[in-house]
């Protein structure tokens, strides 16, 4: 399973691609050693290319289901500016699906059959997306800490060693920081507002906060694919110092907020120049993993019919262009 | 049903520059591929030109032949204005 | 005339709220990740130009009410907008064929009112019509490709023309005369021959056929709509009513 863009994680029986070893071209070496960047027509080991492709193709998945929890929020925003800015957003994420799917695409499959994949249950995509959204707050819940944990694991996919991948990311990236600062503005609005609001927005937190941490994928002891990911140049941080790294961030803006986060454990350890917070019970990720989440149902049954839906669509567009280029034929000649 | 064709998209950021490759799309036909690349890539701005060109189209050089298209590049360094030694004093050279 | 005039400027702001209202539902729902994003696109040009008019309507109206307060507190007899733009659109070919008709309707209406006397209202227009131009050209490729794709596209095509055509004749309803020669607004009757003109050669092209039917009963601008406009507005508002003291 992999966390919101980027990590490559599965629930602990289910089973990874497990790259063979040692059968390495020479000049893939080179590359990675130089930290050189690794292209579409270089050649590549078959388990890099498939790593590769599982890896970008559910971060492409995450980003078009990620579509669905926000979108169920445009036709009620509060006001017009909120909903201008919720669609602007919405639609960066069918960009960014886009983008992705690009790069996978250098690596000789077709979206088409990615998108088979997902539709079919045989890839996934980020589990926080299995989360509703229940109130306006979610909103801003999602904006500030789900594309803020979000933002944590894909900088460093910036400088991942499969370039185009790598310069989807800074594309994505770029995007990316409107997002974090709208969740966080809708927050901050509904904390400094009626109780009422401010209510919403912890509640918000309080239910999105451990999601959140559970992005960055199970404990380092227990991520077996890292380590290889790490030695392709495609994983450049471990789980736990990105997690570390999305706490810290955090815990100061959640002040600024006037919000708590639900955890009694959070305190600064002036020794480890961190903040200590308390264990990520991953038994509920695993579940949701597993297909057993508040909304995996709906999410898949809504992304299936809008596919379905379309077939008529995408064929008539095929049909019309064959005419029109037998029309260009039959003038030529 | 076959899937639409991959284009491949190249924006022209301001006047005065070349256009450069900037990712890739589907669609079913140029024109609509013209206007799925302005839609996706220059919604902030980035251009003021683009271009499309079916990814099938695009020819490329291997890199298995890299070796012997590139290097020999490598020690024509005459064709380098520093190669060249100047006297001191004499400029606009 | 004020009050003619704040009412004029309302309906064009309704249209294009109600419209960008309908089009955000396409969000993940499009046939292609394209198409999500450039429908997304004319949604959020249409909900731009929703705001500002609203805003202008509200101006000039004077009792101080913000484009929110237009949007999110006024019940369904209240609202201005056509009936053609507020009834649901699930299908690809319906929206289109809307597109079609009101994207062509806006286009000729901002090219015209971009030399309008109120000076406000001939700015907005000014910009807007660039964006319906590319409305225009989108919903004219697809009706294209649709019409002239596959036999089903044709049918659906079709289907989807012949449903949305009773609602078109209500964009030529005439507006208040005063409004008119003042220079304030645009003749309706000069911009129905224009628009129906340019919708008929795109269907021609793509194979489709003019409906010959009767027009719906109007009403959409004195507030009288199709059941569909009450929901809508039920799901739109309920948030910012639910919370009358909040700001967002």
């Amino acid at each position: 399973m992999v966390g919101v863009y980027g990590n490559d994680f599965t629930a602990p029986d289910e089973t990874a691609p497990r790259p063979a070893t040692g059968d390495e071209p020479e000049t893939f070496r080179a590359l990675l050693e130089g930290e050189g960047r690794v292209e579409p027509r270089d050649d590549l080991p078959d388990a890099y290319r498939r790593t590769l492709v599982r890896q970008i193709a559910q971060h492409a998945h995450s980003e078009i289901i990620g579509m669905q929890p926000e979108g169920n929020w445009i036709s009620r925003a509060p006001s017009l500016r909120r909903k201008a800015i919720l669609m602007a957003k919405v639609q960066d994420e069918a960009g960014h699906g886009l983008y992705l799917y690009a790069a996978a695409e250098t690596l000789g499959v077709d979206r088409a059959d990615l998108l088979d994949q997902l539709h079919s249950g045989r890839q996934k995509y980020s589990s926080i997306f299995n989360y509703p959204t229940l109130t306006w707050a979610d909103v801003g819940a999602i904006g500030w800490l789900v594309d803020g944990a979000a933002i944590v694991n894909q900088v460093p996919l910036c400088r991942c060693s499969y370039g185009p991948y790598a310069r989807a990311m800074i594309r994505v990236c770029k995007e990316e920081s409107f997002h974090q600062r709208q969740g966080f503005e809708i927050l901050h609005t509904l904390s400094h507002g009626t109780p009422a609001q401010k209510a919403m927005a912890q509640d918000a937190v309080d239910r999105y906060w451990w999601p959140s941490l559970m992005m960055f994928g199970p404990p380092d002891d227990d991520s077996p694919n890292s380590a290889q990911s790490m030695a392709w140049g495609i994983k450049r941080f471990s789980n736990d110092d990105l997690r570390q790294r999305f706490v810290d961030m955090t815990v100061p803006q959640a002040e600024a907020l006037g919000l708590t986060l639900p955890d009694p454990e959070i305190r600064w350890n002036d020794e480890r120049g961190h903040y200590d917070f308390g264990e990520v019970d991953f038994t509920e990720l695993f579940e949701v993993i597993k297909g057993n989440g508040p909304c995996n149902a709906e999410r898949m049954a809504h992304r299936v019919r809008a596919h379905e839906d379309g077939a008529w669509v995408r064929e008539a567009a095929n049909a019309y262009a064959d005419k029109q280029a037998a029309r260009a034929g039959a003038d030529v000649a | 049903m076959r899937d639409w064709p991959l284009w491949e998209v190249f924006v022209r950021s301001r006047r005065g520059l070349s256009h450069v490759h900037v990712g890739s799309l589907h669609a079913p036909d140029a024109e609509m591929a013209l206007r799925n690349a302005r839609d996706l890539y220059t919604r902030r701005q980035e251009g003021v030109s683009l271009w499309v060109v079916p990814a099938a189209e695009i020819v490329a050089s291997s890199p298995d032949e890299a070796d012997a298209f590139f290097d020999p590049a490598a020690d024509k360094i005459y064709r380098h204005p520093t190669f060249y030694d100047v006297p001191e004093g004499v400029e606009h050279l | 005339m004020t009050d003619s005039h704040a009412g004029y400027v309302l309906g064009l702001a309704d249209d294009a709220l109600i419209s960008a209202q309908r089009m955000g539902w396409w969000i993940s729902r499009a046939p292609q990740l394209e198409e999500d994003v450039a429908l997304a696109n004319i949604g959020l040009d249409q909900l731009g130009q929703a705001r500002t008019l609203l805003a202008h309507a509200g101006a000039l109206e004077g009792d101080g009410r913000s484009e929110d307060d237009l949007a999110y507190l006024r019940d369904e007899r209240d609202f201005r907008n056509v009936k053609l733009v507020e009834r649901p659109q699930t299908d690809f070919a319906v929206t289109m064929a809307r597109l079609l008709v009101f994207a062509t309707w806006q286009a000729e209406l901002y090219a015209a009112l971009a030399g309008s006397t109120d000076a406000t209202l001939a700015g907005v227009a000014g910009k807007a019509v660039k964006e319906v131009a590319y409305h225009v050209d989108h919903a004219r490729q697809w009706v294209l490709r649709l019409g002239d794709g596959t036999d089903e596209s044709h049918r659906r095509m079709q289907a989807a023309v012949d449903a949305e055509w009773p609602f078109v004749e209500e964009l030529f309803r005439p507006v208040d005369p005063a409004l008119v020669a003042a220079g304030v607004a645009a003749d309706p009757t000069v911009l129905r021959a224009a628009v129906l003109r340019r919708v008929g050669q795109v269907l021609d092209e793509a194979t489709l056929s003019v409906p010959d039917v009767a027009p719906a009963v109007a009403g959409g601008r004195d507030g009288l709509h199709t059941e569909h406009l009450g929901f809508l507005l039920a799901e739109m508002q309920h948030l910012t009513r639910s919370h009358p003291e909040a700001s967002w």
